[in-house]
Protein backbone atom coordinates (compact mmCIF):
# COMPACT_ATOMS: atom_id res chain seq x y z
CA UNK A 1 0.00 0.00 0.00
CA UNK A 2 2.83 2.41 0.88
CA UNK A 3 4.48 1.58 -2.46
CA UNK A 4 1.30 2.56 -4.32
CA UNK A 5 0.86 5.79 -2.32
CA UNK A 6 4.46 6.89 -2.90
CA UNK A 7 4.14 6.11 -6.62
CA UNK A 8 0.94 8.17 -6.71
CA UNK A 9 2.78 11.02 -4.96
CA UNK A 10 5.69 10.79 -7.44
CA UNK A 11 3.16 10.84 -10.30
CA UNK A 12 1.42 13.90 -8.85
CA UNK A 13 4.74 15.76 -8.52
CA UNK A 14 5.74 14.67 -12.04
CA UNK A 15 2.41 15.80 -13.54
CA UNK A 16 2.57 19.13 -11.72
CA UNK A 17 6.12 19.67 -12.98
CA UNK A 18 5.20 18.80 -16.58
CA UNK A 19 2.22 21.18 -16.45
CA UNK A 20 4.13 24.07 -14.80
CA UNK A 21 7.07 23.61 -17.17
CA UNK A 22 4.84 23.89 -20.25
CA UNK A 23 5.79 20.40 -21.46
CA UNK A 24 2.09 19.54 -21.54
CA UNK A 25 1.61 22.09 -24.35
CA UNK A 26 2.54 20.69 -27.80
CA UNK A 27 2.76 24.16 -29.36
CA UNK A 28 5.32 25.25 -26.76
CA UNK A 29 7.39 22.09 -27.23
CA UNK A 30 7.40 22.48 -31.02
CA UNK A 31 8.41 26.14 -30.69
CA UNK A 32 11.55 25.06 -28.81
CA UNK A 33 12.68 23.28 -31.96
CA UNK A 34 11.61 26.08 -34.30
CA UNK A 35 14.73 28.22 -34.08
CA UNK A 36 14.08 29.45 -37.62
CA UNK A 37 10.57 30.58 -36.64
CA UNK A 38 8.68 31.19 -33.37
CA UNK A 39 11.50 30.03 -31.08
CA UNK A 40 10.71 29.52 -27.37
CA UNK A 41 13.81 28.40 -25.41
CA UNK A 42 11.79 27.35 -22.31
CA UNK A 43 12.36 23.62 -22.84
CA UNK A 44 16.08 24.07 -22.20
CA UNK A 45 15.20 25.34 -18.70
CA UNK A 46 12.92 22.34 -18.12
CA UNK A 47 15.66 19.90 -19.05
CA UNK A 48 18.26 21.86 -17.09
CA UNK A 49 16.20 21.99 -13.89
CA UNK A 50 15.16 18.35 -14.15
CA UNK A 51 18.63 16.95 -14.89
CA UNK A 52 20.36 19.01 -12.16
CA UNK A 53 17.87 18.03 -9.43
CA UNK A 54 17.89 14.37 -10.53
CA UNK A 55 21.69 14.22 -10.72
CA UNK A 56 22.09 15.65 -7.21
CA UNK A 57 19.30 13.47 -5.78
CA UNK A 58 20.57 10.28 -7.45
CA UNK A 59 24.08 10.87 -6.05
CA UNK A 60 22.65 10.64 -2.56
CA UNK A 61 19.97 7.98 -3.19
CA UNK A 62 22.14 5.53 -5.16
CA UNK A 63 24.71 5.55 -2.34
CA UNK A 64 22.13 3.83 -0.13
CA UNK A 65 22.20 0.01 0.03
CA UNK A 66 18.65 -0.28 -1.33
CA UNK A 67 15.52 1.79 -1.97
CA UNK A 68 13.13 2.34 0.92
CA UNK A 69 10.40 -0.05 -0.27
CA UNK A 70 12.19 -2.51 -2.56
CA UNK A 71 15.08 -4.93 -2.22
CA UNK A 72 17.19 -3.51 -5.05
CA UNK A 73 17.63 -0.57 -7.46
CA UNK A 74 16.28 -1.45 -10.91
CA UNK A 75 18.90 0.23 -13.09
CA UNK A 76 19.45 -0.37 -16.82
CA UNK A 77 22.36 -2.75 -17.47
CA UNK A 78 22.57 -2.50 -21.27
CA UNK A 79 25.65 -0.42 -22.19
CA UNK A 80 25.66 -0.96 -25.98
CA UNK A 81 25.35 1.92 -28.40
CA UNK A 82 23.48 -0.22 -30.92
CA UNK A 83 21.16 0.17 -33.91
CA UNK A 84 17.85 -0.20 -31.98
CA UNK A 85 18.89 2.63 -29.63
CA UNK A 86 19.84 5.06 -32.39
CA UNK A 87 17.16 4.09 -34.92
CA UNK A 88 14.51 4.05 -32.19
CA UNK A 89 15.54 7.48 -30.90
CA UNK A 90 15.51 8.82 -34.48
CA UNK A 91 11.98 7.50 -35.12
CA UNK A 92 10.79 8.85 -31.75
CA UNK A 93 12.10 12.29 -32.75
CA UNK A 94 10.17 12.23 -36.03
CA UNK A 95 6.94 11.47 -34.15
CA UNK A 96 7.73 14.10 -31.50
CA UNK A 97 8.45 16.65 -34.24
CA UNK A 98 5.15 15.94 -36.02
CA UNK A 99 2.98 16.08 -32.90
CA UNK A 100 4.78 18.03 -30.15
CA UNK A 101 3.85 15.22 -27.75
CA UNK A 102 6.42 13.04 -25.99
CA UNK A 103 5.30 10.22 -23.66
CA UNK A 104 5.98 12.22 -20.48
CA UNK A 105 4.11 15.23 -21.81
CA UNK A 106 1.15 13.36 -23.28
CA UNK A 107 0.06 11.40 -20.19
CA UNK A 108 -0.42 14.56 -18.03
CA UNK A 109 -2.13 16.19 -21.05
CA UNK A 110 -4.85 13.54 -20.68
CA UNK A 111 -5.76 15.31 -17.44
CA UNK A 112 -6.66 18.41 -19.45
CA UNK A 113 -9.33 16.42 -21.30
CA UNK A 114 -7.89 17.25 -24.71
CA UNK A 115 -9.02 15.05 -27.63
CA UNK A 116 -5.61 15.47 -29.28
CA UNK A 117 -3.89 14.00 -26.22
CA UNK A 118 -6.26 11.02 -26.18
CA UNK A 119 -5.67 10.31 -29.89
CA UNK A 120 -1.92 10.62 -29.40
CA UNK A 121 -1.76 8.37 -26.31
CA UNK A 122 -3.95 5.64 -27.85
CA UNK A 123 -1.71 5.67 -30.96
CA UNK A 124 1.47 5.72 -28.86
CA UNK A 125 0.34 2.72 -26.79
CA UNK A 126 -0.54 0.93 -30.05
CA UNK A 127 2.98 1.71 -31.32
CA UNK A 128 4.55 0.40 -28.11
CA UNK A 129 2.52 -2.81 -28.44
CA UNK A 130 3.46 -3.26 -32.11
CA UNK A 131 7.15 -2.65 -31.38
CA UNK A 132 7.18 -5.09 -28.46
CA UNK A 133 5.55 -7.71 -30.70
CA UNK A 134 8.06 -7.01 -33.50
CA UNK A 135 11.01 -7.15 -31.11
CA UNK A 136 9.71 -10.40 -29.68
CA UNK A 137 9.38 -11.96 -33.14
CA UNK A 138 12.84 -10.66 -34.12
CA UNK A 139 14.53 -12.12 -31.03
CA UNK A 140 12.71 -15.46 -30.87
CA UNK A 141 11.79 -16.00 -34.51
CA UNK A 142 8.18 -16.09 -33.35
CA UNK A 143 8.73 -19.50 -31.73
CA UNK A 144 6.96 -18.66 -28.48
CA UNK A 145 4.62 -16.06 -27.08
CA UNK A 146 5.96 -15.46 -23.61
CA UNK A 147 6.90 -11.77 -23.87
CA UNK B 1 3.78 32.07 -30.56
CA UNK B 2 4.21 30.84 -26.98
CA UNK B 3 5.53 32.93 -24.13
CA UNK B 4 9.13 32.34 -22.96
CA UNK B 5 8.74 31.11 -19.36
CA UNK B 6 12.24 30.56 -17.90
CA UNK B 7 11.23 30.59 -14.21
CA UNK B 8 8.10 28.43 -14.49
CA UNK B 9 9.95 26.01 -16.77
CA UNK B 10 12.97 25.80 -14.46
CA UNK B 11 10.70 25.20 -11.45
CA UNK B 12 8.60 22.68 -13.40
CA UNK B 13 11.79 20.91 -14.45
CA UNK B 14 12.96 20.81 -10.83
CA UNK B 15 9.65 19.16 -9.85
CA UNK B 16 10.11 16.57 -12.62
CA UNK B 17 13.54 15.91 -11.11
CA UNK B 18 12.07 15.67 -7.61
CA UNK B 19 9.57 13.05 -8.84
CA UNK B 20 12.43 11.09 -10.43
CA UNK B 21 14.47 11.18 -7.19
CA UNK B 22 11.42 10.12 -5.15
CA UNK B 23 10.68 7.14 -7.41
CA UNK B 24 14.32 6.04 -7.21
CA UNK B 25 14.57 6.54 -3.43
CA UNK B 26 11.38 4.64 -2.63
CA UNK B 27 10.92 2.14 -5.49
CA UNK B 28 14.40 2.01 -6.99
CA UNK B 29 12.87 2.79 -10.38
CA UNK B 30 13.76 5.05 -13.29
CA UNK B 31 11.01 7.66 -13.81
CA UNK B 32 10.75 6.96 -17.52
CA UNK B 33 7.27 7.28 -19.01
CA UNK B 34 8.08 4.75 -21.75
CA UNK B 35 9.06 2.01 -19.31
CA UNK B 36 6.23 2.73 -16.90
CA UNK B 37 3.54 2.61 -19.63
CA UNK B 38 5.12 -0.34 -21.44
CA UNK B 39 5.25 -2.37 -18.22
CA UNK B 40 1.48 -2.07 -17.94
CA UNK B 41 0.81 -3.54 -21.41
CA UNK B 42 1.76 -7.00 -20.21
CA UNK B 43 0.83 -6.60 -16.53
CA UNK B 44 3.01 -8.50 -14.09
CA UNK B 45 3.26 -8.44 -10.32
CA UNK B 46 4.40 -4.82 -10.24
CA UNK B 47 1.52 -3.18 -12.11
CA UNK B 48 0.08 -1.30 -9.09
CA UNK B 49 2.88 1.27 -8.63
CA UNK B 50 2.95 1.90 -12.40
CA UNK B 51 -0.81 2.53 -12.51
CA UNK B 52 -0.55 4.76 -9.43
CA UNK B 53 2.24 6.86 -10.98
CA UNK B 54 0.20 7.31 -14.18
CA UNK B 55 -2.92 8.18 -12.19
CA UNK B 56 -0.99 10.85 -10.31
CA UNK B 57 0.52 12.24 -13.52
CA UNK B 58 -2.97 12.60 -15.05
CA UNK B 59 -4.67 13.81 -11.87
CA UNK B 60 -2.26 16.67 -11.10
CA UNK B 61 -3.01 18.83 -14.20
CA UNK B 62 -6.71 17.95 -13.89
CA UNK B 63 -6.74 19.19 -10.29
CA UNK B 64 -4.82 22.38 -11.15
CA UNK B 65 -7.30 23.23 -13.92
CA UNK B 66 -10.26 22.36 -11.69
CA UNK B 67 -9.07 24.78 -9.00
CA UNK B 68 -7.45 27.59 -11.01
CA UNK B 69 -9.37 27.34 -14.29
CA UNK B 70 -8.27 26.23 -17.78
CA UNK B 71 -6.08 29.32 -18.32
CA UNK B 72 -3.70 28.05 -15.60
CA UNK B 73 -2.22 25.45 -17.99
CA UNK B 74 -1.91 26.73 -21.58
CA UNK B 75 -2.52 24.06 -24.22
CA UNK B 76 -2.51 24.39 -27.99
CA UNK B 77 -2.31 21.69 -30.66
CA UNK B 78 -2.83 22.57 -34.31
CA UNK B 79 -1.89 19.10 -35.54
CA UNK B 80 -4.75 17.30 -37.37
CA UNK B 81 -5.94 14.09 -35.70
CA UNK B 82 -4.69 11.72 -38.45
CA UNK B 83 -1.18 13.16 -38.06
CA UNK B 84 -1.43 12.82 -34.28
CA UNK B 85 -2.20 9.13 -34.85
CA UNK B 86 0.75 8.71 -37.24
CA UNK B 87 3.07 10.60 -34.89
CA UNK B 88 1.82 8.66 -31.87
CA UNK B 89 2.55 5.31 -33.51
CA UNK B 90 6.04 6.52 -34.51
CA UNK B 91 6.70 7.71 -30.95
CA UNK B 92 5.50 4.39 -29.51
CA UNK B 93 7.68 2.33 -31.86
CA UNK B 94 10.68 4.61 -31.44
CA UNK B 95 10.73 4.79 -27.64
CA UNK B 96 10.29 1.02 -27.36
CA UNK B 97 13.36 0.23 -29.50
CA UNK B 98 15.30 3.10 -27.89
CA UNK B 99 14.23 1.83 -24.41
CA UNK B 100 13.33 5.34 -23.30
CA UNK B 101 12.17 8.83 -24.12
CA UNK B 102 12.57 12.39 -22.89
CA UNK B 103 12.00 11.40 -19.25
CA UNK B 104 13.89 8.09 -19.10
CA UNK B 105 16.88 9.02 -21.27
CA UNK B 106 16.60 12.82 -21.20
CA UNK B 107 16.24 13.28 -17.44
CA UNK B 108 17.14 10.08 -15.56
CA UNK B 109 19.74 8.80 -18.05
CA UNK B 110 21.58 12.08 -18.44
CA UNK B 111 21.55 12.52 -14.65
CA UNK B 112 23.28 9.10 -14.39
CA UNK B 113 25.78 10.17 -17.09
CA UNK B 114 24.69 7.19 -19.21
CA UNK B 115 26.41 7.17 -22.62
CA UNK B 116 23.41 5.35 -24.15
CA UNK B 117 21.09 8.10 -22.94
CA UNK B 118 23.38 10.85 -24.24
CA UNK B 119 23.43 9.23 -27.70
CA UNK B 120 19.64 8.77 -27.60
CA UNK B 121 19.02 12.39 -26.56
CA UNK B 122 21.34 13.84 -29.22
CA UNK B 123 19.68 11.62 -31.84
CA UNK B 124 16.05 12.41 -30.99
CA UNK B 125 16.70 16.12 -30.47
CA UNK B 126 18.27 16.21 -33.94
CA UNK B 127 15.47 14.33 -35.73
CA UNK B 128 12.81 16.31 -33.86
CA UNK B 129 14.45 19.58 -34.95
CA UNK B 130 14.74 18.40 -38.56
CA UNK B 131 11.11 17.23 -38.55
CA UNK B 132 9.82 20.53 -37.14
CA UNK B 133 11.84 22.45 -39.74
CA UNK B 134 10.47 20.29 -42.58
CA UNK B 135 6.86 20.45 -41.33
CA UNK B 136 6.83 24.21 -40.70
CA UNK B 137 9.23 25.71 -43.20
CA UNK B 138 9.28 23.26 -46.13
CA UNK B 139 5.74 21.83 -46.13
CA UNK B 140 4.09 25.00 -44.78
CA UNK B 141 3.00 23.71 -41.35
CA UNK B 142 -0.35 22.54 -40.01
Amino acid sequence: MARVLFALLAGLVFGTGIALAGMVNPAKVLNFFDIAGTWDPSLAFVMGGAVIVTAIGYRFVLRQPRPLLDTTFHLPTNRRLDVPLIAGAAVFGIGWGITGFCPGGSIPALGLGQTSAVVFVVSMVTGIGLARLARHVLTTGGASRTA
Amino acid sequence: MTEFTPFASLLGGALIGLAAVLLMAVHGRIAGMTGIVSGLLVPQGDWAWRAAFLAGAVAAPAAIVAVLGPAAIPFESLVPLPWLAVGGILVGIGVTFASGCTSGHGVCGLARLSPRSLVAVITFMATTGITVFLVRHVFGGF
